[in-house]
């Protein structure tokens, strides 16, 4: 195994949401070492969460968990009890970073805030995300990834085009929303420790999806203030040159050509259509008034071939087109499998799968999959037996009182 | 070996120094958030080839008046500094080597092949900095068949999946804005702070290759995973999500209002009929638990949006939040600026441009307690640190500044 670029730095999750996870994740992709705490018997929810591997619902089996959780370690722990509490002060001096994604105010009541836990380890780097942040009159507010979604700015121009307002606006698919709050934790959470790998002290830092969110929409929301206009998802105010979203034989492709000289080659593509040399088409400006009209006539044309015919013959014409690729398309894509993004996993539960690794290929510290999610509590012995210097006895009298 | 002066601004990167030869969205604003943290950013662009950003917004299409009149090249490119350099002239490669030989990171987004053949690859940039860090950002990556591949934002979100789950099921998938490239950006900044921690650790530098539709991908992986695991492609369900109901964004009163109502726990949705001076709602046998709402959700939905749209989606709201149920006005570009608690977390903040004047940026998302991120200053206007960098930094003399200004070569 080569030396990955977060080798060496300990981390311990304390998460119940996914954002929380998917942080840790990211940083245990490239070598961290993530101790996951888990609540003892029911585990973390995304275990609960479909679709499971065969469709069988079954802990071990969730695909949520088992993408959420990969390269880490699993322990189960109480620390509403004196003793699970004490273990995690001892969990979290030996930790360099600290990830948790609980309510405002509820690792204090535990006797887990930052002010204690700095006492025991001046090093820790601890991070509290939380939906709207520590401060402010939303700061208590409860947010699922719809409401974050909202409030983050992605929703209201979703979906892009809408030619019917009357229907509700929606969120991303997937967990994209929660990922990006994750994405921007993470940046965070490195950059403290770079600090600390120079002056040996730890921090701690607040971040609220919301902002995060909203920092990844920073351009369509300053236009209210800077440009006026508000963005809706009617995409009437912006309407993308060359069509944007356009149905295909068997699906869908999306085109935006911009620039003069990429308009060009997507008429080429078409053959040069007569329409395609009247007035109404002689410049960016003015086709930019005319995008409806023009769409309508593409899309005449796209209808005629398979999306990935478009999507091939298309880009060798630099035609900057591209296919919708469905998860389907993405397993079977060959520059995905040439640049090997996709890696195998091989689980106790359920067996090999083909897992989605990373989007960078790092020279000297690549993407490594060590291991896959853990079990529920399957590194209780060797955290607490060969790290904390319980015994046998002293495991067993853990799991009895309910402390694991 | 040139030193040069280190910007202190206090963020945790204070001491990193970063060169960087990106344009549009994706590249620069990977290295804004590093510049946000406190590295100190230098931007290599030319007159020749100006920042794409800095004559177009993208999303409106309109154009602005110069080259230093753009606020979408500002909120992009707060905190750097810019030296023009015509790449096209074998001096200005020159000076960009010695730049980077006082670097400690390259970050670039040309089309893959162009930065090598410019003589600006990671293997000339290792020669003049043994521990460079290189990230080039493309669109499908620097290798595979689809390497030369083109596109913007909204193929990156259409060749890395998101697209196909987003939207309602009988309708075309979405189409994503600019937030595709920041997602792209912030992975971006990642992958290069992991790089430095093993540089720190190491002292070997390395190259990252990163594709923006990869960093999509990835974001979608969970959906990846059902296909690879029980064959099942998941596409577009409208706010439709398997562990709640009620799940919606629910129509109120007013032009395009609406509230996001979402519904995980027995305790929330009791709350919830409570709110809505409906307990019968709880006693109804089709509602009777989350198994079921989901069953109903559309019955469910009708009765929900016939009790919003007679209400302000604001008092809704914190009516709803007082009761321990989750729920969210949508909100647009106008109700976020004026939202009272980003105004008290002081989330927009004003930035003093020379040419814009009073411009609106966003502050950086992340508070930490000993080293703060800032918004130190706005983005750079086209060369404004010619002197600065090449003068004071690299030692160059003025007369000899000037001359390679008339060769257009500092251009």
């Amino acid at each position: 195994m080569n030396d990955q670029a977060l080798s060496g730095v300990k981390i311990l999750e304390y998460c119940s949401t996914v954002t929380g996870a998917y942080t840790a994740k990211i940083m245990a992709d490239m070598g961290a070492e993530v101790i996951k705490v888990e609540p003892p018997g029911k585990g973390d929810d995304a275990r609960r969460h479909p679709p499971f591997a065969g469709d069988i619902p079954h802990p071990e089996k969730s695909t949520l968990f088992l993408f959420l959780n990969s390269n880490k370690l699993g322990v189960t722990l109480d620390v509403r009890k004196d003793e699970g509490r004490e273990i995690f002060r001892k969990l979290a001096g030996d930790a360099d970073i600290l990830v948790e994604d609980g309510p405002v105010g509820q690792m204090e009541e535990t006797g887990l805030g930052y002010d204690v836990l700095k006492e025991w380890n001046p090093g820790l780097i601890m991070i509290s995300i939380t939906p709207y942040g520590r401060s402010g009159p939303y700061r208590d507010y409860k947010a699922y990834q719809l409401n974050l979604a909202n409030t983050g700015g992605q929703a209201y121009l979703q979906p892009q085009p809408s030619v019917n307002l009357d229907r509700p606006p929606v969120k991303p698919g997937g967990h994209l929303t929660d990922y990006d709050s994750a994405l921007m934790a993470a940046v965070a959470i490195v950059a403290a420790y770079y600090r600390k790998t120079m002056t040996g002290r730890g921090q701690f830092i607040e971040i609220s999806k919301q902002e995060a969110i909203l920092n990844m929409q920073r351009v369509d929301t300053l236009m209210f203030a800077n440009a006026g206009g508000v963005l809706n998802r009617s995409g009437k105010l912006n309407p993308i040159p060359g069509g944007g979203v356009l149905p295909a034989k068997d699906g869908h492709v999306i085109i935006s050509a911009p620039e003069d000289h990429q308009w060009d080659a997507l008429m080429k593509f078409m053959g040069d259509p007569d329409w395609s040399k009247e007035d109404w088409c002689r410049d960016r400006f003015v086709r930019a008034e005319n995008a409806a009209e023009q769409k309508k006539l593409i899309s005449q044309w796209m209808t005629q071939y398979p999306k990935e015919r478009i999507f091939h013959e298309g880009q060798a014409g630099k035609v900057p087109v591209a296919s919708v690729s469905t998860p389907e398309d993405l397993a079977d894509s060959e520059q995905l499998q040439v640049r090997g993004f996709w890696s195998e996993m091989d689980h106790p539960v359920v067996g090999k799968i083909k897992f989605p690794a990373s989007p960078y290929r790092f020279s000297k510290t690549p993407w490594q999959m060590q291991r896959p999610a853990p079990m529920l509590g399957e590194h209780n012995e060797a955290i607490y037996n060969h790290r904390l210097g319980y015994d046998r006895a002293g495991l067993a009298r853990l799991r009895e009182e309910g402390i694991i | 070996m040139i030193e040069g002066k280190r910007t202190m601004n206090g963020g945790p990167l204070e001491g990193i120094r970063v060169t960087e030869f990106t344009s549009a969205w994706a590249g620069p604003y990977a290295t804004a958030l590093l510049a946000m943290l406190g590295a100190e950013v230098i931007k290599v662009e030319s007159r020749k080839r100006p920042d794409y950003s800095r004559t177009i917004s993208f999303t409106s299409g309109s154009q602005f008046s110069g080259l230093d009149a753009s606020w979408v090249y500002d909120c992009l490119n707060l905190n750097k500094k810019c030296v023009t350099l015509n790449l096209s002239k074998p001096r200005a490669v020159d000076l960009a080597k010695r730049l980077v030989s006082a670097s400690d990171v390259v970050a670039e987004n040309m089309r893959p092949g162009v930065i090598e053949r410019l003589g600006l690859g990671y293997e000339a940039l290792r020669e003049c900095k043994r521990d460079v860090i290189y990230l080039s950002s493309s669109a499908c990556g620097q290798t595979g068949p689809e390497r030369e591949y083109s596109g913007y934002a909204p193929a990156f979100a259409a060749m890395g999946g998101a697209s196909f789950i987003t939207g309602y099921e009988d309708w075309p998938p979405s189409t994503f804005l600019g937030d595709i490239d920041l997602r792209s950006a912030t992975t971006a900044a990642f992958a290069i702070l992991a790089a430095l921690v093993h540089r720190k650790k190491s002292g070997e530098g390395q190259y990252i290759d990163l594709a923006s539709r990869e960093t999509i991908a990835v974001m979608v992986g969970d959906v990846l995973l059902d296909y690879t695991m029980n064959g099942k492609v998941q596409t577009r369900r409208g706010n439709r999500e398997e562990t709640m109901a009620p799940h919606n964004n629910y129509r109120c009163r007013g032009d395009d209002r609406w509230i996001g109502i979402a519904v995980a726990t027995e305790d929330e949705w009791l709350a919830l009929c409570r709110v809505m001076g409906k307990p019968e709602l709880a006693a109804d046998g089709r509602f009777s638990d989350r198994d079921r709402r989901i069953a109903n959700q559309e019955a469910l939905d009708r009765i929900i949006s016939d009790w919003t749209v007679h209400h302000d989606s604001n008092v809704l709201s914190a009516m709803l939040q007082k009761e321990g149920v989750a729920a969210a006005p949508c909100m647009n570009s106008e109700d976020l600026f004026k939202d009272p608690h980003l105004k008290a977390r002081e989330v927009y903040q004003t930035v003093e441009h020379p040419v814009i004047g009073k411009d609106w940026v966003v502050a950086p998302p992340w508070r930490l307690s000993e080293t703060p991120a800032a918004i130190t200053r706005h983005a750079p206007l086209l060369g404004e640190h010619n002197d600065l960098v090449f003068h004071e930094m690299l030692g160059m003399s003025r007369e000899e500044i000037q001359a390679l200004e008339q060769e257009e070569v500092i251009f």
